[in-house]
């Protein structure tokens, strides 16, 4: 029984997001972008769980471990003859050092990780507001370097010539891989330890368990899947600075407390909500004809609609569409009567 | 930084204690502290951290944008945005903010970062990403001399505007029954209300007044920057909520000391930055606001540490 409600607990969200790389290999090209989209989204926001959804504590600054992992992946997949181009103070080891498709990934996620985990530790000292503005200072800073250090990246140009090499099949295996490792951190002692710290924080102090500790691996964990989920972004689209800060902090942070912040299924259906609902308003805009009425939203009405539907759902559903609840099948047999 | 250190330490600080500087910092640490003033308000009785309140001066900065676009006098202007501004603030409490106050904190922030993102939006449709100007206060930022510094009127109007609004609302917090009530709420929310505190209208006055304030800010920042774009304002109020945190949030005497301090320590490395660094401001003072929280996690100007939940 328990076994199974585990594998419940795994497969639901695996399977939904395999079930949106299905679908999204037989759509038409144009409309293939919105899915492998949506698929990294669901590694960002499932990368961005594993910290806030286990311990309860908010923070802003994963979109700068993501922002790291965009920039470590980037510049080193560029071709090298190409890189003078587009970053002509690069550092002469990052010009020179020209990776792999996968290489790229691993060390994204690694640079992220690391990063996480040197900034953890001053800061998972810190909890509640404090944390929430102590982490959205290491986003600005994150942002201000990377904007201005032309030593590590192409500061404020777009990164350009990175190979496209994250399509559907690469987007649903990153997103399958990331939330197996969200599923494999949140089943062991140290996510359980970290949940019991955001249930009772005394009452997990008092049964041995060291808030900070527990916080700090949490945070380097989800520092590291960040970067990997910017590093399939980099591999998609070319960006520049602002696309990752505010914004993108915003909308992913959104996602997650839509879905449900405390569940695993909730990042992953609030990350595919938010991403479709989107994708659908951006058709709109462009034209669009359903059941003979063509809808034809005026540019930029996107977002409005976007913000309105996510305050909409937070009135409404204060604990995200899955009231921050794991998947379960209904049960089989009626309940025991008391 | 270690380039900063190593030669520019003796210029840093002969800057920093230049009169000019000192001034210019007070000013900008005068507008924060208003803001600090509108955020920490509405903190301090309902638990909020209002995400938007940097969209609300935007929308202010616009309706004096709109009306200097039509030639209407300075005075119409400024009635517009302050009515701008309410009604925006009166909605925002209405549709979202009360339903949503016995919700988690979290859930609170982020219903206030769409709510800013909605504004942001609309604002974006309605006045394009290159926003529009607003010129009819703009004479304020003449300087004038007064003992060898040239100031800038609006650096002088922004201090007493200051100090007045600070003044009428210390006031009405001692001095009136609904003051009264607000602090009560403040302090203790349930309990004020079993002793028959409204909690509808304690919310609502509370609410207008920071929308006042926005109004307020609005004026001053649209007279220095008169550019008004989609994200007016929104650095700003980034860095007086990390402010307003520093200072700590649990009394409104301490938020606003947070957030004129850091108005005023970002004037002071605006003008005493040499200018190779300069761009990387936000990052220093960012560094800042992470080492003082570091060090007092509770607010800078706070009493006493918060005691920890023994089992």
């Amino acid at each position: 029984m328990r076994a199974r409600r585990a594998a419940v607990e795994f497969l639901a969200p695996a399977l939904l997001v395999v079930a949106a790389g299905i679908v999204g290999a037989f759509v038409s090209q144009t409309t293939e972008i919105y899915f492998v989209t949506a698929l990294i989204s669901v590694s960002t926001v499932v990368a961005i769980y594993v910290f806030v959804g286990n311990s309860g504590v908010l923070s802003f600054g994963h979109i700068s471990f993501f922002a790291v992992g965009v920039w470590a992946a980037g510049v080193l997949s560029i071709p090298e003859a190409e890189k003078p181009a587009t970053m002509p103070y690069l550092f002469d080891f990052l010009r020179s050092t020209t990776v792999g498709n996968v290489s790229s990934l691993v060390i994204a996620a690694l640079v992220a990780g690391g990063f996480a985990l040197l900034v953890g530790l001053p800061l998972m000292r810190l909890s509640g507001l404090a944390a929430g503005i102590a982490t959205f200072a290491v986003l600005g800073i994150t942002n201000n370097i990377l904007r201005y250090y032309e030593k590590i990246g192409p500061g404020l140009n777009t990164f350009s010539s990175v190979p496209e090499s994250t399509d559907l099949l690469q987007a649903t295996v990153g997103a399958v891989l990331v939330i197996a490792a969200a599923f494999g951190y949140q089943r062991s002692r140290f996510g359980r330890q970290l949940r019991a710290t955001r249930e009772d924080p005394a009452a997990a102090r008092a049964v041995g368990v060291s808030i900070y500790r527990q916080r700090l691996g949490s945070f380097a964990l989800s520092g590291f899947l960040a970067g990997f989920a910017g590093g399939l972004y980099i591999q998609l689209i070319p960006i520049k600075v602002d696309a990752v800060y505010i914004d993108l902090t915003f909308i992913t942070l959104a996602m997650l407390v839509i879905g449900g912040t405390t569940s695993l299924w909730g990042a992953v259906v609030g990350a595919l909500f938010v991403s479709g609902l989107d994708s659908v308003l951006a058709e709109m805009e462009d034209g669009m004809t359903i059941l003979g009425v063509t809808i034809d939203l005026p540019a930029g009405s996107r977002l409005i609609v976007v913000s309105s539907v996510m305050a909409l759902v937070l009135i409404v559903r204060p604990g995200g569409l899955t009231g921050g609840r794991e998947f379960s099948l209904p049960r089989l047999r009626p309940a025991v009567a008391k | 930084m270690s380039a900063l250190l190593a030669s520019g330490l003796g210029d840093f600080l002969r800057d920093a204690v230049d009169l000019q500087v000192q001034v210019d910092a007070i000013g900008l640490g005068a507008v924060f502290a208003l803001m600090a003033v509108g955020i920490g308000l509405v903190f301090g009785v309902m638990r909020l951290v209002n995400f938007a309140y940097g969209q609300l001066i935007m929308a202010g900065a616009f309706a004096l944008a709109y009306a200097s676009d039509r030639d209407w006098p300075v005075g119409v202007g400024i009635a517009l945005c302050f009515a701008v501004v309410l009604a925006l603030s009166l909605a925002m409490e209405r549709v979202v903010f009360r339903p949503l106050r016995t919700q988690s904190a979290a859930v609170m922030l982020i219903a206030t970062f769409a709510v800013a993102f909605l504004l942001q939006s609309i604002a974006l449709l309605w006045f394009g990403p290159l926003g529009k100007t607003a010129t009819s206060l703009v004479q304020l930022n003449r300087p004038v001399e007064i003992g060898g510094l040239e100031i800038r009127k609006i650096t002088i109007v922004a201090i007493l505007t200051a100090v007045v609004c600070l003044a009428l609302l210390v006031l009405l917090l001692n001095r009136t029954s609904i003051g009264l009530h607000m602090r009560a709420a403040a302090i203790d929310a349930q309990t004020a209300r079993l002793l028959g505190v409204r909690a509808n209208l304690v919310s609502t006055v509370s609410v207008l007044i920071a929308g006042a304030l926005a109004a307020v800010v609005a004026v001053m920042l649209t007279v220095q920057f008169p550019t008004v774009t989609p994200t007016f304002a929104l650095q700003e109020t980034i860095l007086v909520l990390a402010g307003v945190v520093v200072g700590g949030m649990t009394r409104l005497l301490s938020a606003t000391l947070g957030g004129f301090l850091i108005g005023y320590v970002s004037g002071l490395l605006g003008g005493a930055l040499p200018s190779s660094q300069s761009q990387y401001l936000p990052s220093f003072l960012f560094g800042l606001v992470i080492l003082v929280l570091l060090i007092r996690p509770d607010g800078l100007f706070t009493r006493s540490r918060g005691l920890l939940e023994r089992v």
